[in-house]
């Protein structure tokens, strides 16, 4: 069932004037939840709240981020790290940009409290290097953060000490997956590496590190302040909170906005994005960037935008980065652009990946242009089979998915575009 | 022509300080390119030489990870380099059109630079400004969003001047004051 939405006030990006500057901030309660922690809470009670609170990562994969913070070990002594996913390079994802933009110093207390709760030394924010100007508003917001003294060392005198550094991708959407964003962080091309070993035991230079998306850290603090159960009073019941929606495409008002999970993609629409451009029907529906598959517009009565509904839909809530698509779009066109891009972004290191993605777009390109056989949409789902589940990280589901669903969900459309296989004798 | 890189006294303390975030001597790469393509406009083979000699690392590293990423510019560019964007929304909205009218415009292709070395066209990826399409950036660097051909001509022309296009801040929608997403 759709959740209750039209009284929501945004609590990760609240309506105040200037919050992104740091006195700002502090008048308005910022860093007091930091302040309370490092005061009142122990590491673990911290951890057991946001566990409870069912913080569901917002990168992609919708991990529970409390349950993620206890894998970390015991500490030894040694360096541990946290790694911030500020990659954001999954297309129609634009919304962690809106927290460097409006509400940094949230993602900063968000993520020092994640630091003491698992004893860490540094984060190491990873923002894509496209993102420059934003990249700028973070680093300033740190160095604001340094100067009050609400990182760097003995913070807000509690004794404990944490750093934390911007580093600048530079043009590779496979640096967003957590293992290639520590091999960039560490000055290499980013490859994928092989799980196990996974990143809490062996992560940054061989030393435990957790990796949370930069939305996700940025709701750390509501959840100290309110409480688990106030968080979990938020949108769906599996999959609550507030959630930064990006919508984009054929849509009168496309943007970010801030509302509970849950809310159903007509809601979204039609309500909030202000309906279809020109009236226009719909025809697709991405829910959460291009790597989850599509719905049909006539299959979208009652799916609402949390991973349950989204499940048995056949779909996945991703980054919650919406495209919306009209009646008049050419899906074999999409896909074909969906699959160039994985295509380009593959880093090659395994062959169904690699090859996968190229023969995915060279097929759809010679369907786009005519020439495709009604065998060549068996060759399709026959290559996203070999793709699956066959290689070290997830870029070749992430390729193949679009593409399957897309020859099932849209077969006409592909038909459409097809020779016949089988040629009739003159 | 050969030109001889490298880096100040200011740029070297400024090395220091990016040293000083990391705990080993390769992680640092990428940030101190970052440094000498800002310097130098590009990290061709010499100035990736200069950033190894820097950093105590071999050549071949820096050369692997110069080539492993698309901003780094292994080979000199335009002065200014449009990135047009053509994935998926900017797809559907008219990015492909942008792409083929500055083509038109400046007479090159996407992946080419014009004779007098002032304009490269690239046709890149998703740049994370999807509600906003369609968009390029320009030499790495500032946004320009909501394109039409109109906006794209002032652009060249600005540029021509001299002229950067400014910072756009697009107003999160909620906090806008007539917002028709509240009942009544
Ligand atoms: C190919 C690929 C690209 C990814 N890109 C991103 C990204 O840009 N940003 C992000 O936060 N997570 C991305 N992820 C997910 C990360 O691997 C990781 O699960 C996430 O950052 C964990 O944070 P969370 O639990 O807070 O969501 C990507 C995953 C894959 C397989
Ligand atoms: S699945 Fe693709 S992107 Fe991931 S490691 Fe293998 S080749 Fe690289
Ligand atoms: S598709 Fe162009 S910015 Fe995302």
């Amino acid at each position: 069932m759709a959740v209750e939405w039209r009284n929501f006030e945004p609590v990760l990006i609240p309506k105040i004037p200037n919050l992104h500057k740091i006195e700002v901030f502090e008048k308005n309660g910022g860093y007091q939840q930091l302040a309370k922690v490092l005061k009142e809470w122990t590491p673990e009670k911290v951890v057991d709240e946001v566990k409870a609170a069912n913080i569901r990562g917002r990168g992609g994969a919708g991990f529970n981020a409390g349950l993620k913070w206890s894998f970390m070990p015991k500490p030894d002594g040694k360096p541990r790290y946290i790694a911030a996913n500020g990659d954001e390079s999954e297309p129609g994802t634009f919304k962690d940009r809106q927290i460097f933009e409006y509400n940094p110093h949230l993602f900063i207390e968000g993520a020092t409290i994640a630091g003491f709760a698992m004893h860490i030394d540094a984060v190491y924010v990873y923002i894509r290097g496209e993102y420059k100007d934003w990249i700028d508003m973070m680093q300033k917001a740190i160095d604001d953060a340094y100067a009050k003294g609400y990182l760097g060392k003995n913070i807000m005198g509690s004794g404990y000490d944490m750093d934390m550094y911007v580093h600048s991708g530079a043009g590779a959407y496979i640096c967003g997956e957590e293992s290639s964003l520590m091999e960039s962080l560490e000055g290499k091309r980013g490859y994928p590496r092989v799980k196990p070993p996974f990143p809490a035991q062996k992560g940054l230079w061989g030393r435990p590190t957790t990796i949370n998306n930069i939305e996700t850290l940025a709701n750390v603090p509501l959840v100290i302040k309110n409480g688990a159960d106030w968080y979990k009073s938020i949108g769906a019941e599996n999959h609550p909170g507030p959630v930064l929606y990006g919508i984009s495409g054929h849509i009168n008002k496309p943007g970010v906005y801030e509302y509970p999970t849950g809310m159903s993609i007509h809601d979204l629409i039609y309500e909030v994005c202000g309906g279809m451009r020109g009236g226009k029907k719909i025809k697709a529906v991405i829910p959460g960037g291009s790597s989850t598959p599509p719905l049909r517009g006539d299959q979208l009565e009652g799916v609402c935008m949390d991973a349950d509904s989204l499940r048995t839909a056949g779909s996945m809530m991703g980054t919650a980065g919406m495209i919306i698509m009209d009646e008049d779009t050419d899906i074999v066109d999409v896909v074909w652009r969906i699959s160039h891009f994985y295509h380009h972004e593959s880093c090659g290191q395994c062959t169904p990946c690699r090859d996968g993605t190229g023969f995915l777009e060279k097929t759809l390109i010679k369907i786009k242009d005519g020439h495709g056989e009604m065998r060549d949409l068996d060759l399709l789902l026959d290559l996203c089979t070999q793709m699956e589940g066959r290689t070290i990280c997830a870029l070749a589901d992430a390729a193949a998915w679009p593409v399957r669903y897309a020859v099932t969900r849209f077969r006409e459309d592909f038909e459409k575009k097809v020779k016949n296989t089988v040629y009739a004798l003159a | 022509m050969k030109e001889n890189y490298e880096f100040s006294k200011e740029d070297l303390a400024e090395i220091e300080k990016i040293k000083a975030k990391y705990p080993d001597k390769k992680s640092p790469v990428m940030p101190v390119l970052w440094l000498a393509q800002q310097k130098f406009g590009h990290v061709e083979p010499e100035v990736q030489q200069l950033v190894a000699k820097t950093l105590d690392i071999p050549a071949a590293h820096v050369y692997g990870v110069v080539s492993f990423y698309t901003q780094y510019y292994g080979e000199r560019k335009g002065k200014f380099v449009f990135d047009v964007c053509t994935t998926l929304t900017c797809q559907l909205c008219g990015g492909y059109d942008i792409l083929h009218h500055l083509e038109d415009k400046l007479g090159i292709k996407a992946g080419e630079t014009t004779e007098d070395g002032m304009f490269s066209i690239q046709s890149v990826e998703c740049l994370g400004a999807c509600g906003y399409a369609p968009m390029m950036q320009i030499t790495n660097g500032v946004y320009c969003n909501h394109l039409t051909t109109e906006k794209v001509d002032k652009i060249v022309d600005d540029l021509k001047a001299g002229k950067m296009p400014e910072f756009e801040q697009i107003p999160f929608p909620q906090h806008q004051d007539e917002s028709n997403n509240k009942e009544g």
